[in-house]
């Protein structure tokens, strides 16, 4: 993977050069043109193997009709955030029943993203407002499956708790920083791909403030597998229930006959 | 050196699981047992989802059983037709605890009911076997003869109808405990993840009065076909036998069962049960205490229709 990492990034940001290069000239001619952003994943593919224990997604950006006012003094900020396939949920709540800990109120939240990281130049709440980020559902505590519950305060403690967990197993997290200028208008992301990533398509998104304005928006899928071995396994296990089930049986009993052998040898 | 788990989903490391079999391994040979209701727990403390915990212990158990197995059909102690009905119940237990799984787990219960059922039967077998095996190692040191078994005396399950010869074991009796047996065993070895052994071991020497020489024999016989159809019936209804983990865990199991043997000869039988007794109390506690203590964090989360 290292391979096409790197030419993937030559190429991205070969493009990027020629990109930049045309638009400087053109920014010139029309300044206050409306920016946009854009940018390029380092993969579009992430195969999960036995040995993935995390790894780090890359994501190159660039800034077209940029400001160079704005950009020489630093007002650009940029916030990528790669996030997982929506799943149904319920969070549980265990409550002390005759001096057991059982659960026992349950709550269901029907999309929730199984992940969620959240990379920022600078940090959060320096980069624009409460309402804005709201607005744009931008950062794990302003996804729809928190806003749609804001009347309700035990609904609200139970999103708040599924945050709270999905941030503890490392599905949910936020790198302050995690965006770099390269140039006036180029950018280097990197997001966190924790071990225990589900798999699915996930989307990157890159979002541009300019001196705390929302400017625009571009996002990027991304698929997660499981490659080789490991998917094979799960497919079957998925899909071909009794083949797996059987074939688990045989090897136990394999395994077992195997070790009779060994034990005899003694 | 770490692994990932495709069914459990979350890496592992390959050195704590496989001397995780190793250790049960080592245990099952020192004492006979197949060791799934040690191998169940202690996955879940390694933070294994419960419901992989389960399946793959049971998938576990089946190498082991049938490892044990071949050493019975060697020395020729198996009941074979006493085996075959305590199937014939076990499946149909097996079949019915699955279902509950399934149930339990989609209402949130199955990890409250999975700790309770092995603290109160690890706590009972514990408690029952160290009381008794004390009891041995006192009267031995006073000089007292051995225990004498009095296989004439007969209990009410012996005046039940439906009476069925048993050759092998040189037994006379009704068909209907001995399925429900089977059926009780295969019942728990779904939802608890285990082969049953300990349960069943002391059922048939002091319910049914089977001999001793063929008890552990026909027990495994049986419990090996159990805990095979309970993977299978996991895998397809619940998809959580992850096949990666049993591996490993038998791999070690296999390893350190021929060692566990080894020191299980040099012991004497009461100290061996003495020191079982202990281990299954300890493991009884360990989980009995986690149910009462304030837990790390009250809410827990669950994929719908997933596990």
């Amino acid at each position: 993977m290292a391979g096409g990492l790197t030419r993937a990034v030559r190429t991205v940001l070969a493009g990027l050069a020629l990109l930049a290069a045309s638009l400087g000239a053109e920014a010139q001619v029309q300044t206050g043109g409306r920016e946009t952003i854009q940018i390029g994943l380092s993969t579009d593919k992430i195969g999960i193997t036995s040995g993935f224990s995390g790894t780090d997604l890359t994501i190159f950006g660039a800034i077209e009709n940029s400001d160079p006012q704005v950009s020489r003094t630093g007002r650009y900020d940029v916030i990528v955030v790669l996030e997982g396939p929506t799943r149904p949920v319920t969070v549980r709540r265990k409550d002390r029943i005759f001096g057991l800990w059982i659960n026992r109120d349950s709550e269901h939240f029907d999309s929730v993203p199984s992940s969620y990281s959240i990379s920022t130049t600078r940090p959060i709440q320096d980069i624009t407002t409460e309402t804005s980020y709201r607005q744009l559902a931008l950062g794990s505590g302003n996804l729809a499956f928190n806003i749609g519950s804001s009347e309700n305060p035990q609904i609200a403690e139970f999103a708040t708790a599924l945050r709270g967990i999905k941030e503890q197993t490392g599905l949910y997290t936020e790198r302050i920083g995690g965006v770099r200028f390269l140039s006036q208008n180029l950018f280097r992301a990197a997001v966190a791909i924790p071990a225990n990533v589900p798999v699915g398509t996930h989307r990157a998104r890159a979002f541009l403030f300019r001196n705390g304005i929302f400017v625009d928006e571009v996002s990027a899928p991304l698929v997660i597998v499981k490659s080789g071995f490991e998917a094979a396994i799960y497919t079957s296990a998925k899909t071909q229930g009794l083949t797996y089930g059987v074939l688990s049986v045989m090897l136990a009993m394999l395994t077992g006959w195997l070790g009779r052998l060994l034990f005899r040898k003694d | 050196m770490s692994i990932y788990l495709p069914i459990a989903e979350l890496s592992a490391n390959m050195a704590v699981l496989l001397a995780m079999g190793a250790a049960v391994g080592f245990i099952s040979g020192m004492f006979g047992v197949g060791g799934g209701f040690l191998i169940t727990p202690l996955l879940i403390f390694y933070n294994i989802p419960p419901a992989v915990a389960v399946a793959t212990g049971a998938n576990q158990v089946v190498a082991s059983s049938f490892s044990g197995s071949l050493v019975h059909l060697k020395r020729k102690t198996i009941d074979f037709k006493l085996g075959a009905m305590l199937l014939l119940g076990g499946f149909a237990g097996s079949l019915g605890g699955v279902f509950v799984f399934a149930k339990l787990r989609e209402l949130g219960q199955l990890d409250l009911i999975v700790s309770l059922l092995y603290v109160v039967f690890l706590g009972t077998v514990g408690g029952l076997m160290l009381w008794e095996s004390l009891g041995a190692i006192i009267r031995t040191k006073q000089g007292a003869p051995a225990n004498l078994r009095r296989p004439g005396q007969h209990n009410w399950i012996h005046k039940l109808p439906m009476k069925m010869r048993f050759r092998a074991s040189k037994l006379f009796v009704s068909v209907i405990p001995v399925l429900g047996l089977g059926a009780f065993i295969g019942f728990l070895a779904s939802i608890m993840g285990v082969g049953g052994g300990f349960i069943m071991v002391p059922a048939m020497i002091y319910l049914l009065k089977v001999p001793t020489n063929v008890v552990i024999g026909t027990s495994l016989f049986q419990i090996m076909f159990v805990a095979a159809f309970t993977t299978i019936v996991h895998a397809m209804t619940n998809q959580t036998v992850d096949v990666v983990l049993a591996f490993l865990l038998m791999i070690g199991s296999v390893i350190g069962a021929q060692y566990g043997a080894k020191v299980g000869q040099r012991l004497r039988g009461e100290q061996l049960r003495a020191l079982l007794a202990g281990l299954v109390l300890l493991v009884c506690l360990r989980l009995g205490i986690d149910l009462f203590l304030h837990p790390a964090n009250i809410y827990s989360i669950a994929a719908v229709g997933g596990a």
